[in-house]
């Protein structure tokens, strides 16, 4: 008997009881529909943050100086040197004063607003982009201008969305002229990229509570240079400090790289967690084939009074529980798939695994080869005259 | 001329010691091309186990048997699935058709599993279904046709693969008398046509109908008569 005859006795068996076909194959569609829409929304979840860190700069190196453990200290303009020193690798710093504040306009005021202070250079640090006026210049900054450059978001709700740029607002109190408004890019939403005032950090280390800046940008030359640009911040940092606790120095590469890894290790697990419900699935089919086996065993006996061997028999057994179990594995597939686009409805990122489909199916053929063996294997050594008895 | 069935000192033998039972007990067992032949006896004599040995669905304890003049008494189970396959046509009590399939896929069955293509095998199922005169059941399933029209279809079934013996177990043992007749009359054409038949019966009336009687008990051969006068 042909493996094509074999597969359309089976679908022929399948189809004969969908009932009974579905329940068993319930196990393995749940499985793999839950392995396919668990790992598009970790990958999902992941393309999601990494989109967010990447629009950061892959090239950016964060510095957090705390001092911890120590009593000396630095101030930007170390930070200028260590750049200046380094050309090969690294390009700018900023320094970074944020403080909460109450910006007001003539007509709207808000509350708790995150205010940073930084250099002249974060503009290029971040590429910035401006859609009206201008960033701050190094005069400003050594100035200590009162100007500020807002995101979006505060020129729809300070000057209902007309242009702010030559208006004034006040900062705690403080008036400064807006001289520039960044270009949209997030639809101008509360906690948003749109979200945010940048003063020179001179004149924001005045109002912050302690005026001690804590926080610095880098950027690196490029992506590349990243990991060389940060050994070389540390270890001018070492020089300073003499403690590894006073400071810390993270990459964006690096961090999407943990990122990355964090959730391929999420995903690896979440899959796994699924594909117990595929094992429980493969139990399924076993279950039911041996009842199948049992209930055919007069049809096996008639087919093996007729020439059918033991290897008839038992592919007839194996194919239709391989059969049984793609059946499953496309429906969850398909299920999956849909459930997948379904969670993107509600909010939910998702992005489909191709390798997560491939792999998913190809173990519920297999668990349909491992479970539907032992009752093919019983099946095909019937005695045909015990078989042929049997009612 | 070389018998298609021999049987020679056949011993088929179930438990040990005290509690053995000789199913057969030294049978020797000659049967030649277009025979009719009757094996007859009480129920428990070993009728069955005979049947089952011939249509090589078991193996003697000891002893030869020569089908075709092929020793099969020591095939595995493979080689065995190949001879019942081309050598033997089954015709059961019960008629043992398979009730998820249509007649005709009934009656392919063997065909199937002696890899014949498919348009091959439609062609010889419907041939043998032609000649049982149950052409316009194709389609059916068993359960929608008579006692005797199933057993027409399970003779239909062991005709398709044109094997030189055919296997009778009490065949008319679940019909009444007349539809039984009928299937008697038509196992009667079929060799008159030249199918060599062994029939196995506890009746004595149909046992009359055939060319040859052979009466068994406990295992052995009490006689063997030739009826010239049907041939
Ligand atoms: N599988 C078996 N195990 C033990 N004894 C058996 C088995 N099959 C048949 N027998 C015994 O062999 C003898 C012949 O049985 P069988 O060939 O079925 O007789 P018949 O068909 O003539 O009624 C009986 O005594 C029966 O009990
Ligand atoms: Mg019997």
């Amino acid at each position: 008997m042909s493996i094509k005859q074999a597969a359309s006795l089976a679908l022929k068996s399948i189809m004969g009881n969908k009932l009974r076909s579905f329940l068993t194959m319930l196990g393995i569609i749940i499985g793999v529909a839950s392995v396919i829409i668990l790992v598009s929304i970790v990958n999902g979840l992941t393309s999601n943050v990494v989109s967010i860190f990447d629009e950061l700069g892959t090239n950016l190196i964060t510095v957090n100086v705390g001092g911890r453990g120590s009593n000396r200290s630095v101030d930007p303009a170390d930070m200028q040197k260590i750049v200046e020193e380094n050309s090969d690798c690294l390009m700018y710093v900023s320094p970074s004063v944020a403080f909460m504040g109450t910006v007001k306009s003539d007509s709207d005021s808000l509350d708790n607003k995150t205010v940073t202070g930084v250099s002249e250079d974060f503009e290029k640090i971040r590429v910035l982009k401006i859609e009206n006026g201008r960033f701050f210049t190094y005069m400003d900054v050594t100035n200590k201008n009162r100007v500020c450059v807002i995101g979006t978001y505060l020129q729809k709700e300070l000057f209902d969305g007309q242009s702010a740029v030559g208006e004034s607002i006040k900062i705690n109190g403080k008036k400064f002229e807006v001289i520039g408004v960044l270009e949209e890019k997030a639809s101008s939403e509360s906690g948003s990229a749109d979200d945010v005032i940048y003063l020179p950090y001179t004149i924001a280390q005045k109002m912050s509570w302690n005026g001690r800046v804590s926080m610095y940008y880098f950027s690196a030359t490029d992506t590349d240079h990243s990991e060389q640009a940060v050994s070389k911040i540390k270890t001018e940092l070492y020089k300073v400090f003499q403690n590894e606790n006073a400071y810390t120095v993270m990459a964006m590469s690096e961090m999407i790289d943990q990122i990355n890894e964090i959730t391929g290790m999420m995903s690896t697990a979440l899959a796994g967690i699924a594909g117990i419900s595929l094992l429980v699935g493969g139990i399924g089919i076993m279950n039911i084939m041996l009842v199948s086996v049992t209930e055919r065993t007069r049809e096996i006996g008639i087919r093996k009074s007729l020439g059918a061997t033991p290897w008839d028999i038992m592919s007839q057994f194996v194919v239709e529980a391989i059969t049984t179990g793609a059946l499953g594995g496309v429906l969850g597939i398909v299920l999956g798939v849909a459930a997948s686009f379904a969670v993107t409805l509600f909010g939910v990122a998702s992005k489909i695994s191709f390798t997560a489909i491939a792999i998913s199916f190809s173990f519920s053929v297999l668990i349909g080869i491992i479970f539907g063996y032992f009752p093919a294997k019983k099946a095909a050594r019937l005695n045909p005259i015990e078989a042929l008895r049997y009612d | 001329m070389t018998a298609l069935v021999n049987l020679r000192n056949i011993y088929k033998i179930y438990g040990e010691g005290e509690s053995e039972i000789h199913a057969l007990d030294g049978m020797s067992l000659e049967v030649h091309e277009h025979e009719f032949v009757a094996i007859v006896g009480a129920s428990g004599s070993g009728k069955s186990t005979c049947m089952n040995i011939i249509g090589c669905l078991d193996t003697p304890t000891s002893g030869e048997y020569f089908l075709n003049g092929t020793d099969v008494s020591t095939m595995n189970e493979k080689e065995l699935a190949h001879i019942r396959n081309r050598e033997i046509g089954f015709i059961f009590q019960q008629y043992n058709l398979i009730p998820k399939l249509t007649v005709l896929e009934n009656v392919e069955l063997p065909l199937i599993y002696r890899g014949i293509s498919a348009s091959e095998r439609k062609k010889k199922a419907r041939e043998a279904l032609k000649r049982v005169g149950l052409s316009n059941r194709e389609n059916k399933f068993p359960n929608q046709l008579s006692g005797g029209q199933q057993q027409r279809v399970s003779i239909a079934r062991a005709l398709a693969g044109n094997p030189p013996v055919i296997l009778a177990d009490e065949p008319t043992g679940a019909l009444d008398s007349k539809t039984g007749k009928e299937v008697l009359e038509f196992l009667k054409e079929l060799n008159r046509d030249g199918t060599t038949i062994i029939l196995i019966t506890h009746d004595n009336s149909i046992a009359e109908q055939t060319k040859r009687i052979v009466r068994i008990s406990d295992g052995k051969i009490i006689s063997d008569e030739v009826k010239e006068a049907q041939a």
